[in-house]
């Protein structure tokens, strides 16, 4: 980032600005690779499996839900409260508290914020001090990294392995517990899980979640748990609160997803849910940088899951019929992409697989520079020559581990038929020109 | 099993005695629904019925309930390009000279964590939108205060009484001044710089080489006589300026928070960088709504039924009728030039609170007439550092974009005071 700017004027003089006027807090974290991606896959017009979204519509109860708060008229359109719209805190509550066997009081253990997105930035900004160590298991969703360096703390990375050379499911992807006892040191401050894991898929039993607690508690140390995907479990897996375990509660904030729930990024309403004594300090970060977070949309959420919550467990719940939908499809992409001479590990759970690349040959041409790792060079090689969009897996690791492991690439599944038949058809294509 | 040891989590340094907030105390308080609401700064009036129309419509649209782009959905940098465009008298590249944000307040919180650090100074004008000095102080740097000092004493007050002293400003700026924060319209006192007051800032700015976050969601509220002028369209401004909008202030819907912020590439790309790691996308359909109806009042900007005008000639009466209420109950308010606050020293009403625990005079009044007199406000102190308390504490802020209804339940309060 440069220091001194001289700016061409039109009042004549140049203006100097010889100072740097940005802060280094923003230092090394200016580089997303979605803004590359995503123009490149709208630059060729690929089919889009990059970006997770589904590109189907909402549930309609959801829908219905919102245009109602929209026409409701009165304070719908005003500020709410702070930390969450009363009708949405305690339907969260109430929901989770049931999930995780604890009470919750809706007032004081639950914050809404915009999106998880931001409930990930307020937990690291309130608590993670300068040099404060923080495990983040790897692949990660890339933004735990920068969140991370941005509160000054620094990253330990662990990584999930396939176990015994086999990876044909996520199940298979694991974590060495000595290795990861090693990683504690006296300086960790926390440890980022997410279950269903982005980009593996992998659902994380209990027993796995019981090492990780073990070592939370010995070290004392804060579980940031990213549930964001906790609806969508597949093949019978099934979805573990790490804030469930024992002594695992008071030391865990718990992350969700509303628009991850219910099939509407776009809603961007998220929730920590933990004990009062940590949830305070994310309200502090809260109040002193969003402060509110949009009304109608909250009400919209509130109803949304009050629908679900009467009809928990039943055949009509939306939180049972999207994971069957969502199994359909990740089989067909499976399937696809083995025509292509891919191998994908089937994810248990989640938006996204990934697929080893390893067998497949490619020509990438000039405009690809030769000095990236494989899978970002098979990923331009993929939107460019066969209008396909995905996403290169060593962008979720960490620097250092991305050299190792650059022979995966993540596909997202949670989209129209026509949308996968339309990626069937170009992996069909590319696998007769062989 | 392992036994739990007590947690010894402590908070990060960064949020360290920023966890106080008046408006969770005194919003709690006014909750009441009993109590006439003349507190929060939020309009109890129905927005225009298409912005409201734009929002259903748009979440009927399936795409639009999926992400946008990260730093603005297109359709709305394009109408805020087009907007502030004609407004700045200059192009305004949609993709990299703006930033759309939680809300104002996520502008100013992008803004100043963007931009300034540990080792800098903020010059914060008094009395400020309380938000100002925590988001300093959490970005680890020093506010430095300057009060607005009333220039005449007695009737016939306005917000343009309220002045600084150029000598003052001038002592503020020091080698470590990273930036100055106004506000125009200003909240609480309704003031709005004049040209020469923004040139004298302008000045200083360029000759320290420091930065302007001019706070300007209330921009559209401007009283008659009364212009909103942009210092970032003054000479040498617009590098090192960046001018925050609301569209919760602008259409009257607090609760959809959307703001933006508006600057120079080389300005804006950094807040983009502090929206990237931190809300990545605000919401699409309010997005589309938005950029829906700023596209509605672009077509009408200078006329009558441009919402932005019939909202401030609305609101104009308003304003006459809440100071003429003050006025009848032997009270001196501060006519505001613009915004929807107006402010009042209460010393007339002679209320005795020695009786309450030692706070400043315009908090304990205020807690005592909400619970006395059912009418809440907000006392001006909340917008003071401790320094200036004795200045400001015999004032307090009253809301007036509220229905008539809400106006007549307030005077009624105030007309039977002695009672």
């Amino acid at each position: 980032m440069e220091g001194t700017i001289c700016m061409p004027s039109r009042y004549g003089r140049p203006i100097i600005m010889s100072r740097q006027m940005h802060a280094r807090r923003l230092e090394g974290i200016d580089k997303n690779i979605w803004v590359e991606f995503t123009q490149l896959a709208a630059d060729y017009q690929a089919v889009n499996l990059g970006q997770g979204f589904p590109d189907f519509a909402p549930p309609k109860f959801l829908q219905e839900a919102f245009c109602k708060a929209v026409s409701g008229g009165g304070l719908m359109h005003q500020y709410t409260r702070a930390f969450g719209h009363p009708s949405l805190v305690t339907i969260l509550a109430q929901l989770f508290g049931r999930l995780v066997g604890h009470e919750i009081q809706p007032l004081e253990d639950v914050l809404v914020t915009i999106g998880a997105y931001q409930a990930l930035f307020c937990t690291f900004q309130a608590l993670v001090d300068e040099g404060d160590e923080v495990i983040i298991i790897e692949p990660f969703f890339d933004c735990y990294q920068p969140m991370v360096k941005m509160a000054g703390g620094k990253q330990v990375y662990m990584p999930l392995r396939p176990r015994g050379g086999s990876n044909l499911s996520s199940g298979d992807w694991v974590l060495c517990a000595e290795e990861l006892a090693s990683k504690f040191t006296a300086k960790t401050k926390a440890i980022v899980i997410n279950t269903p894991n982005n980009p593996t898929g992998k659902v994380y039993k209990t027993e796995e979640l019981q090492v990780i607690a073990d070592l939370c508690i010995k070290h004392d140390v804060v579980c940031i748990s990213d549930e964001v995907y906790e609806w969508l479990t597949y093949d019978g897996a099934k979805h573990v609160k790490i804030a469930s375990l024992a002594g695992m509660w008071e030391r865990t904030v718990t992350i969700g997803s509303a628009g991850k729930t219910f099939s509407a990024t776009g809603l961007k309403v998220g929730w920590a849910i933990g004990p009062s004594r940590l949830i305070k300090h994310l309200k502090t970060v809260h109040q002193n940088s969003i402060y509110h977070c949009p009304t109608a949309a909250q009400v919209a959420v509130a109803e949304g899951f009050q629908t679900e919550y009467d009809r928990l467990g039943h055949p009509e719940s939306y939180f049972q019929q999207l994971p069957t939908l969502f199994t359909h499809k990740r089989n067909k992409l499976a399937a696809c992409l083995e025509i292509a001479g891919l191998r994908p590990t089937l994810p248990e759970g989640g938006y996204f697989m990934i697929a080893d690349i390893s067998s497949v040959s490619f020509d990438s041409d000039d405009s690809i520079s030769q000095d990236e790792p494989l899978d970002y060079r098979f990923v331009k090689w993929l939107i460019k020559k066969k209008g396909l969009a995905a996403i290169p897996v060593s962008a979720f690791y960490s620097p250092e581990h991305g050299k190792e492991v650059q022979n995966y690439v993540r596909f997202c599944f949670t989209k129209e038929d026509s949308t996968l038949n339309a990626a069937e058809d170009i992996m069909k294509k590319w696998a007769s020109e062989k | 099993m392992l036994q739990g040891i007590m947690s010894t989590h402590t908070n990060a340094k960064r949020i360290e005695g920023l966890d106080h907030n008046i408006w969770v105390a005194l919003t709690g308080l006014a909750a009441d629904p009993s109590v006439v609401n003349l507190g929060q700064g939020f309009p109890d009036l129905p927005p225009p019925s298409y912005i409201t129309a734009a929002l259903a419509k748009a979440v009927s649209v399936d795409r639009m309930n999926q992400y946008t782009r990260s730093f603005g959905h297109p359709a709305l940098v394009n109408a805020l390009s087009q907007v502030y465009g004609k407004v700045c008298e200059r192009p305004i590249d949609p993709l990299k000279e703006v930033l759309v944000t939680v809300g104002g307040y996520g502008s100013l919180f992008c803004t100043m964590q963007a931009l300034v650090e540990e080792g800098d100074e903020v010059i914060i004008i008094e009395p400020y939108f309380d938000c100002y000095i925590p988001m300093v102080k959490m970005a680890g740097a020093t506010p430095v205060l300057i009060s607005l000092k009333l220039v005449i004493d007695g009737c016939g007050l306005t917000s343009a009484d309220w002045v600084l002293d150029p000598e003052e400003l001038a002592s503020k700026f020091t080698s470590r001044t990273k930036a100055i924060i106004i506000n125009t319209p200003n909240n609480p006192t309704g003031k709005i710089f004049t040209r020469d007051e923004l040139q004298m800032i302008s000045d200083l700015c360029i000759k320290h080489d420091a930065l302007c976050f001019s706070d300007e969601v209330y921009e559209w509220l401007t009283y008659k006589g009364h212009q909103h002028i942009k210092i970032a369209t003054l000479p040498g401004m617009w590098e090192r300026t960046i001018t925050i909008g609301s569209a919760g202030k602008t259409f009257s819907v607090t609760g959809w928070k959307l703001g933006w912020s508006i600057g120079p590439e080389h300005l804006v790309k950094h807040l983009q960088t502090v929206m990237q790691n931190t809300i990545y996308t605000c919401s699409t359909p309010l997005q589309e709504a938005v950029a829906q109806g700023l596209v509605r009042d672009y077509e009408r900007l200078g006329q009558p039924d441009c919402y932005f005008s019939s909202l401030a000639a609305e609101l104009e009466d308003k304003r006459d009728r809440m100071a003429a209420i003050l006025r009848e109950a032997g009270m001196n308010p501060i006519l505001p030039e613009g915004g929807y606050f107006i402010i009042v020293d209460v010393t007339p009403l002679n209320v005795d609170l020695s009786h309450m625990p030692d706070e400043a005079y315009d908090l304990k009044f205020v807690k005592w007439m909400i619970k006395e007199k059912k009418l809440a406000a907000i006392p001006v102190t909340a917008f003071c550092g401790e320094a200036s308390r004795s200045r400001f504490e015999k004032y307090i802020r009253l809301c007036f974009i509220k229905r008539d209804e809400t106006l007549d339940a307030a005077e009624d309060i105030i007309r039977n005071w002695k009672n």
